[in-house]
Parts: C-alpha cells; structure tokens; sequence
C-alpha cells in the first residue's frame, strides 16, 4: 500500500469534506484569511503609514470616506482627527489586536492544559486547590480580572516601561481570566482517560508522572481544546477591544481596533461617523468570521453531530 | 539454586480500600471510615518458568492481586519478593531494574494501547524507557523482531491500533511487554475480551512464547477452562483469600475445598448427561460486610458453627493447600461422581 501524502489526507478527510459542503464556512474562511493577511502584510499592504507623522498632514483631518462629496480619492474610508488614513490605522489596529488574541489565548492554552493535566491525573488536594482556584476565578467577570491584572501592572511598573510592556500585561490580563475553560475541559478528560489500561501498562513500564502525562494523556485530551482555542480567540479580540476602549489597553501610539473605536467615539456625535464606524464594523466580521469557524470546527469534530 | 528459589514469593499480601462516603457526609450521618478487604492475607509462590493461575468469581480480588504485584497499587500490608528482593524495600535503581523483568498484559485490547500513537511507538515504549538501545536503527530492528515473534508483519509497526482486531490488538499488547525482555508477566484476564476462536490462539502463543523465553506467568481468569490448558498450579480465590492452590491436575481431578467443588461442576461438559452436579447455590456476599468465620459458610453444604466461628487457614492436605474446616476434619471429601471429568 502506498503512502498516502499529508496533503492527500488532508483533503480526503471527513473534516474537509464538511467544510466543502458549507459556503458559509469557506466565506468565513476566507475572511478570516483576507483579514489575517492583510494585517499580517500592513506595512507593505496599507496605502499609507499612519505612524510616520512626517507623512501626515494635519489639514487632511476629518476628511470623510472617498465617496462622499468632500471625500479624497487617496483615503478610501476617509482620515481620523490627526489626518491619519482610517483604512491603514484598521489594518495596523488589526495586525495588533490578533496578535493580542492569538498571544492570549496561546499562553491560556497552554497554561490551562497544563494545570488541567496535572490537577485531573495527580488528584487529590492539588485537584482540589487548582478547582478551587478555577472556580473562584469563575466568579468574577473576565474584564474585571483583566481590568485588576492591568491596573497592579500600571502602579508596579514605571510609566516609561508600561509602554513598551502594555502588550504583554495585556496578553497575560486575558489570558488570566481565560485559561479555566481549558483546564476544566483537560481536568474532565484526563480523569477518563487516566483510568485506561494505556496508561496503567505505561505506569507498569515505569514512565515518570510527567512524560505519561505529556505524552499519553495530552494527545488524546487535545480534540476539544483546539475547538475551544479557536472560539477563544474571537472572544480575546473583544476582550482586548473591550480593554483598548476603556483606555487600559495598548497605548494609543499603537492603537488596535478597540483603541481606534474609542477615538473615533468622541467625534461620532459632531458627524465624522467614519472614524468609529469602520474599525468597529471590521472587528464585527473579524470575530464573526473566526467564531463561525470555531463553531463548524466543534461540530465537524463531534461524531454525535455528524 | 535457582530452581529451588522461586521467582516470585508472596506473603500475607492484602490491600484495603478506602469506600468511605466524602468527609462531610460521614460527619453529618455519623457513619465511620468504612473500608473494603479486596485482597486479605494472600500467599503464594511461583517458581521460574511455571505458569500460576489465580481464578474466581467477579470481585474476589484476583485482578487486585496482580495490580499489587506489578506495582499498580501498594499493599496494606504483607510483602512481595521478586527473585528474593522485597519490592517495598527496593530503591529506586533496584526498582527500575525489576520493573524490566516484570510486565503485564491487560484485559482489554481496545483500552490498553494508546489510540494516538503507531504501533511501532507503543512495542519500542518498553526499550526506550529502561534505556536498552537509543538507536533508532537497533530498536526498528527489534520492533520487527518482535511483530514477527506475535505473528504479525513488520510493516504492521507504522499502523494506529484502530486498523487491528481485538486479536491482533492482544498480539501487539503482548510484543510490547516482551520488548524490554522481561522473565515475568503478569496477564489479567488477556483472553476474556476475545471470541473464543481467538482465544485459542493467544493462548498457544503464550504457550510457545513461554517455552522459547523460559517466561514465568501469572494468569489472572474466571475461565476454568481457559485456566487448565495454560496452568500448571492453580489458585482459587474466593473475598480476597486463596481457599485452595494446587497442581492443575490435581485440583481439576480431585477439588477439596466445597468453593472449588461448586466451580467445577459449574463448567459445561458434552458428557454431562445427567450427572448428579453440586449446584451453585446463593451469591457472593457483600465484600464490605464479610461473613464470620470462613466467609463461605454461607453457601456451603457442609458448614458447621466451627466454620461460623474460626477462620480457616491454608493448610496442606493430600498434594494440595486447602482452607477448610471440613477437609481438615475429614467431613469433607472428595466424590468423583459428583464431577464433570476433565
């Protein structure tokens, strides 16, 4: 028998027969795609540069989108207060909010599999302490926790340094409030699957705690924390949005989505409606195309569906 | 020398489980630590190359007796002498090293291969693990070896275990516990998940598997049958006691203890024609609760308030180890007529 390619599986695999059933999915796909690309290539893609204040011209402020009448053919969906191009400060502001998102939910992964892993096969009180530490973490809303991780870190560092550190409190602050969902997802798993006979010839053959759970256990608790991570990383980018408008986010010299929303929202009522409008219109078909993907993604994967 | 030093020597072994209800309801409803007897005072040898077979109903403690031993669980008390070295007192070094010769073939071959990783992975887990060889090339070689020793093809290796039957499942199972070339091998039931013509099969290859490496087994089943073509010695346990061991012969021709008696004639035979059987009368009492006395007075024909009273030890009597007030009083004794013949 042949060996079949990776590519060749891939494509005849029952996952990708449901996606090519769905148009929805392959739009959401390819959404999700344009808008990954396109933030990952700004610099190159975007037709200005909106932090190089030398090329901004403060009398191109509040220029409205290309179409309307007092519109500019160079700035398709108009400028922003400091003359910057909305359409090059959303792909910027993109680039910045999925990297916050996917840095999130990463170290959320990664944090909550393993504490999962380790609270579900070593049992016990450690079990016990890191629920309990879960379920209070539960009880508070997810902003709120990211909210007091953001503000220790703003009074513990010096001012200068929280610039250039914004990002990754930021990340760590959503990824603080979301790992619980991945280690009680592993924690109910590991507790099955550390009772099969595989695990037990493993321990007869005298594999350490550690290498069974990594490499017995993890592999076959995977499934549905990838399903999870995919719906997590839609609901990071709001969360980062979510804490970008309420100012404790990036620092406006690297506005994301959320930061540029919250700057368009003071001129929103004196009628330059296209500063806030955009940037919030492309985070709704950002999340919106990344959720739907994870939703297929879970169903695609749960045979009882199918 | 080594003949007459048995490999494996187990004495008073017994292990308790803590079934007690959570902290808070037992405070509440007043109740103490409750705790079940599995395995209760369990001795047995097993010299170089025999195979033991322990048998019993469900729930009588013989998978427990293999878990301790490989080292699954820890016992309560009593202790475990592998080639005449305590297991408890071992270190960690020692430990490993009887870790290699001792492995262990589980029941269920759709549950004891891990269902991620290729086959070849799961036979080489053993070599990489006691640091036999790290050569890629040498353990290839020697995963091959060994799917062709279990009557498999060497191609097999880069397969997942779902393409395998519960047969060949079994046969991977077992290429993987020879891997680290062990002397023992503890089987919990390894057949009782398999159709019975595969059953057949599995156990001629463990027949010939044992004759090729001089492997000492212990065979943990409730198939009576199953149990005299492989053993040499059997033990029957009964609520975590061993009531009688003997040779295979001897106790499939002439059982003493009533326990073995009723487990005998409980076996179908094309010539049974009739025969007068001693029935399997009443159900195995709760484990938690146990009777007084001998814990099969019960549902045994013969019980008397001696056996309400004192609990048996094993004893010898006539080639074989018994538990029996009656056996030792001579009430008890053996009536061919009553048997199915084996």
């Amino acid at each position: 028998m042949a060996q079949q390619s990776l590519l060749a599986r891939a494509l005849d695999s029952d996952i990708f027969y449901s996606f090519k059933r769905s148009p929805l999915i392959i739009i959401s796909a390819l959404v999700t795609l344009i808008c990954i690309l396109g933030a990952v290539f700004a610099p190159i893609l975007a037709p200005h540069n909106p932090f190089d204040l030398a090329s901004l011209n403060l009398l191109d402020a509040f220029t409205a989108p290309a179409w309307a009448d007092s519109g500019k053919a160079q700035y398709l969906l108009g400028t922003d207060d400091q003359g910057r191009d909305v359409l090059s400060t959303i792909m910027y502001g993109a680039r910045m909010s999925l990297l916050v998102g996917f840095l999130a939910t990463m170290l959320a992964m990664i944090l909550g599999v393993s504490l999962g892993l380790i609270a579900g096969y070593v049992g016990g009180k450690v079990d016990a302490f890191i629920m309990r530490v879960a379920d209070i973490q539960l009880s508070f809303p997810a902003i709120l926790i990211a909210l007091l991780i953001d503000g220790v870190a703003r009074v513990a560092l010096p001012k200068d340094q929280h610039d250039t550190l914004a990002l990754y409190v930021l990340v760590i602050a959503i990824a603080g409030s979301g790992w619980v969902r991945y280690a009680r997802t592993v924690r109910g798993s590991t507790l099955v699957e550390r009772n099969k006979e595989y695990v037990q010839a493993a321990r007869v053959i005298g594999r350490s705690k550690i290498a069974i759970m990594f490499t017995h256990v993890l592999p076959n608790v995977l499934g549905p924390v990838l399903v999870l991570g995919t719906l997590h990383i839609g609901e990071a980018i709001i969360t980062e949005a979510t804490l970008s408008f309420l100012g404790v986010g990036v620092p406006p010299t690297q506005p994301s989505l959320g930061t540029l929303i919250r700057i368009g929202n003071d001129f929103l009522f004196s009628g330059e409606w296209w500063i806030t409008v955009f940037p919030g219109t492309a985070l709704v078909i950002l999340v919106l195309a990344i959720n739907l993907l994870g939703d297929w993604l879970r169903d695609a994967l749960n045979p009882r569906l199918r | 020398m080594a003949e007459s030093k048995p490999l494996i020597d187990v004495r008073g072994l017994a292990r308790d489980f803590d079934v007690s209800r959570p902290w808070l309801n037992r405070v509440l409803e007043g109740q103490p630590r409750t705790f079940l007897k599995a395995v209760d005072g369990v001795s047995f040898t097993i010299n170089r190359g025999e195979t033991l077979s322990l048998v019993g109903e469900s729930g009588c403690g013989k998978s427990t007796v293999a878990r301790l031993i490989c080292g699954l669980y820890t016992p309560t008390a009593g202790e475990i002498l592998f080639d005449g070295q305590d297991m408890a007192q071992a270190s960690g070094e020692q430990l490993k090293a009887i870790r290699r010769r001792l492995q262990m073939i589980f029941q269920d071959p759709y549950a004891s291969l891990n269902p991620r990783w290729r086959v070849k992975d799961i036979i080489a887990e053993p070599i990489t693990a006691h640091g036999i060889t790290q050569d890629p090339a040498e353990i290839d070689k020697r995963v091959a070896d060994l799917l062709t020793q279990v009557k498999l093809s060497p191609l097999d290796g880069e397969k997942f275990p779902h393409e395998f039957s519960g047969g060949q499942r079994q046969r991977i199972s077992i290429a993987r516990a020879l891997s680290s070339n062990p002397e023992f091998l503890i089987c919990d039931e390894p057949t009782s998940a398999l159709d019975v013509s595969v059953q057949a099969q599995i156990l001629n290859l463990m027949k010939d598997l044992q004759r090729e490496f001089g492997l000492t087994y212990l065979f943990i089943s409730h198939n009576l049958a199953v149990v005299s073509h492989i053993s040499n010695r059997v033990g029957v346990m009964y609520l975590g006691r061993i009531v009688e061991i003997a040779d295979t012969k001897t106790l499939f021709n002439r059982p003493l203890h009533p326990y073995t008696q009723m487990l005998q004639s409980a076996i179908p035979d094309l010539k049974m024609s009739g025969k007068a059987r001693t029935p399997v009368a009443g159900e195995v009492p709760n484990p938690l609760n146990p009777p007084s006395g001998c814990t099969f007075h019960p549902r045994c024909p013969h019980a008397n308030e001696r056996c309400k009273s004192e609990r048996p030890e094993l004893k010898a009597h006539d080639g074989a180890q018994v538990a029996c007030h009656g056996v030792e009083e001579r009430r008890i004794s053996f009536h061919p007529q009553s048997l199915a013949t084996v």
